[in-house]
């Protein structure tokens, strides 16, 4: 076992760069994270429609995330990769298309934690905010969404979970991610399939469980300071 | 070009996609009818008052949570065959072992989602109702099995009813390893006729259509048999 | 200064304000008291549009503030109200919940409002709690916060909405000062409250509501001593059991 991780931890972490695009865990933890960061904008958006007082805003919106939620990420996937370049005339890369699926899948789970918690919130902060002239945007920006998003804090960290574990599907369209390297790790030495895959597992599982670690500690911090406020 | 609807009604493509359809709720059905189980057995240990029992549950639960269900199938399909001795091994492989082996990783890791909600239906039943069976001379296992669990399913059924709907769409992830499901025979249609539009359709309208009735199935549910508590 | 005209609001089918018709006049003080579901909270809260009326006019100042196409946030602007559960924002301290909405509304420079914001915090006791957050508050203490957060918007009207009826009692004092402190300063408030003692001291008038309806309004000498209304009778009865 030591061995093999001698021979084989720098493919594992970074896939074939330099001398190739990155891959690897590396690439795994990247993109979750660029996914994340470039879906919260529109995740934010759904959610402050999906609560919206106009149905017209608010039945279309429940509309998409329904349908999005009630297929598998992987079709998604299979739609983008074979279908997009039928449509816009450009090969996309695997790495770009895999990126293109999570923002979608993020911002609607995104949406559900942002309504989620602007309901939660007690319905005096919108109005103390109201009342003192600010405009329903302004409120929003200043009242409501900083306290919707410290809350929603918890949920957005399992939601880079599942995003991590998301990405292990890249490997079905052959983008080079951890899972994908370990397989080619695993196809090259071959009588030691046991730990090739043990030690993958491992490593999603320190990575997911420390980070839903992290979210429950700051579930704790956040309920102890609710206490305090009551 | 465009979309061609005579090839989903009938011959040999219709024929595969129907193949993998079926193949896909088998999936679904056999590893439900296991992971039920396995969960509630995991929630009654993760709520026991037996620590050893209570940490078991706990390591299960995140153990496999933590890894996504494609490391899984590839540890199940590739890695587990190794550790089985020899005729072992050959039954396995003589007996579809592609669906065996999706089976027990669906099986796992819809298991413990699944654990997680009973476990939560589990603690909303107030402690008075245990001790109000142990007053009546029911034995420990009896009034788990006559009074929580009962209860603790009626509140679980709605998060059971999204784990199922999950489950559902992780069957797709079992083409990985080669289970001729769905999503697998799609991209076989993909790759023999080049035909990606009609193939994808018709697999996004048969996972929409099962993911609806089995939402459609939760919300009559919860609107028949509301939560009632004491 | 407020003018109301036969107002009428309907929750579904329920009737919650029946023709009211009254005017408020500057720098008075207006006491509006009656049992729960009288109306009290509703008729307040639609003299800064929280609640919208289904016929009539309120003019506030001479304009019809239930107006179509009428720019709410102005109103609200020119109009303080404190809430019964007071309301401060949690995610920020006492001295940027009272500088928030003057800054943001480009009222006033951060500096000007930081500046304004001392004084109002002084005026009500708790200058020493600016960099405080809500949460390490007593009931009291948030409550006048949320009386300097609405002052600092320079209104010429304050609204108050029950402000003690969510504290202990020996909070309720504090909050009954800074509001007496307000009155004897002149300006224009309209109070729902149970304090019978403030209205007595305080007010220039009382209603009082029942139903919906306003059945009864007089000086505080009148109404205490002499309430024509039978339900007014019973109420200051049951009152006076307490």
């Amino acid at each position: 076992m030591l061995e093999l991780i001698d021979t084989y931890w720098l493919y594992f972490l970074v896939g074939q760069y330099p001398q190739g695009p990155l891959g690897g865990l590396a690439l795994t933890i990247l993109l979750s994270g660029a996914a994340l960061v470039l879906a919260m904008p529109l995740g934010l958006a759904l959610g402050i429609a999906r609560v919206s007082p106009y149905r017209a805003i608010s039945l279309p919106v429940a509309g998409v995330v329904q349908v999005v939620r009630a297929v598998p990420l992987l079709l998604v996937l299979f739609w983008v990769y074979f279908f997009l370049p039928a449509l816009t005339g450009v090969k996309t890369s695997q790495a770009a298309t895999m990126l293109i699926v999570l923002v979608v899948f993020d911002s609607v789970y995104l949406a559900e934690i942002v309504a989620a918690g602007m309901r939660a919130l007690p319905k005096g902060q919108l109005e103390s905010a109201r009342s003192l002239g600010l405009g329903y945007g302004a409120a929003l920006r200043h009242v409501v969404l900083p306290q919707t998003l410290r809350h929603g804090l918890p949920s957005i960290v399992n939601q880079l979970v599942s995003t991590i574990k998301a990405t292990s599907l890249g490997y079905i369209i052959g983008l080079s991610e951890v899972s994908f390297i370990a397989s080619q790790i695993n196809t090259l030495v071959f009588t030691q399939a046991v730990e090739v895959y043990l030690i993958l597992a491992l490593t999603y599982f320190i990575l997911c469980f420390g980070l839903s670690r992290l979210a429950f500690l700051l579930e704790r911090r956040l309920q102890r300071r609710t206490l305090q406020a009551s | 070009m465009f979309f061609d609807p005579t090839i989903l009604q009938s011959g040999q493509y219709h024929d595969w996609l129907v193949q993998g359809l079926v193949l896909s709720i088998q999936l679904t059905v056999i590893s439900f009818a296991f992971a039920l189980p396995f969960g509630a057995l995991v929630a009654v240990m993760r709520t026991s008052s037996l620590a050893p029992l209570r940490a078991i549950g706990a390591t299960l639960v995140e153990a496999i949570r933590n890894v996504p269900l494609l490391a899984h199938l590839l540890f199940w399909y590739f890695a587990f065959p190794e550790l089985l001795p020899e005729s072992a091994r050959e039954v396995l492989y003589a007996n579809n072992p592609e669906v065996v082996c999706a089976v027990i990783a669906l099986s796992l890791y819809a298991g413990v989602h699944m654990a997680e909600d009973i476990r939560s239906g589990i603690r909303a039943i107030p402690a008075t109702q245990l001790e109000a069976a142990r007053s009546l001379g029911l034995g420990r296992i009896a009034a788990v099995r006559l009074v929580l669990l009962p209860q603790a399913l009626r509140a679980s059924v709605p998060p059971l009813l999204s784990q199922t709907v999950n489950l559902w769409k992780d069957s797709s992830v079992a083409t990985v390893i080669g289970a001729a499901e769905l999503m697998y025979q799609a991209a076989r249609v993909e790759t023999a006729s080049f035909r990606s539009l009609e193939a994808f359709t018709f697999a996004t309208l048969a996972y929409l259509t099962v993911s609806l009735l089995i939402s459609a199935a939760a919300y009559l549910f919860q609107r028949r048999y509301p939560v009632r508590t004491a | 200064m407020i003018v109301l005209d036969k107002v009428n609001k309907f929750y579904g089918d329920y009737h919650a304000l029946v023709d009211i018709t009254e005017r408020v006049e500057k720098n008075e003080v207006l006491v509006v008291c009656g049992p729960s579901g009288s109306g009290k909270s509703t008729l307040i809260r639609t003299l800064n549009r929280l609640e919208e009326i289904d016929s009539g006019r309120i003019e506030i100042d001479g304009r019809d503030i239930h107006a179509k196409g009428g720019d709410v946030n102005a109103l609200r602007a020119g109009i303080g109200f404190v809430f019964q559960s007071f309301n401060l924002f949690p995610h920020l301290t006492v001295l940027e919940n009272c500088t928030l909405a003057p800054v943001k509304l480009g009222r006033e420079s951060k500096a000007e409002a930081r500046e304004h914001a001392m004084q109002l915090l002084e005026r009500v006791g708790l200058a020493h709690k600016v960099d405080a957050y809500p949460n390490a508050l007593s009931g009291g203490q948030q409550q006048r916060v949320a009386i300097a957060r609405a002052l600092a918007m320079r209104p010429p009207i304050m609204l108050f909405d029950e402000p003690t009826s969510a504290l202990d009692p020996e909070m309720v004092g504090e909050v009954l000062q800074v509001m007496r402190g307000l009155a004897g300063e002149g300006m224009t408030m309209v109070c729902v409250t149970h304090e019978m003692g403030f209205a007595r001291d305080v007010a220039d008038r009382i209603w009082f509501m029942a139903e919906g309806k306003i059945l009864e309004k007089a000086t505080p000498q009148e109404f205490f001593a002499n309430p024509r209304h039978p339900r007014a009778q019973q109420f200051l009865a049951d009152r006076r059991r307490d």
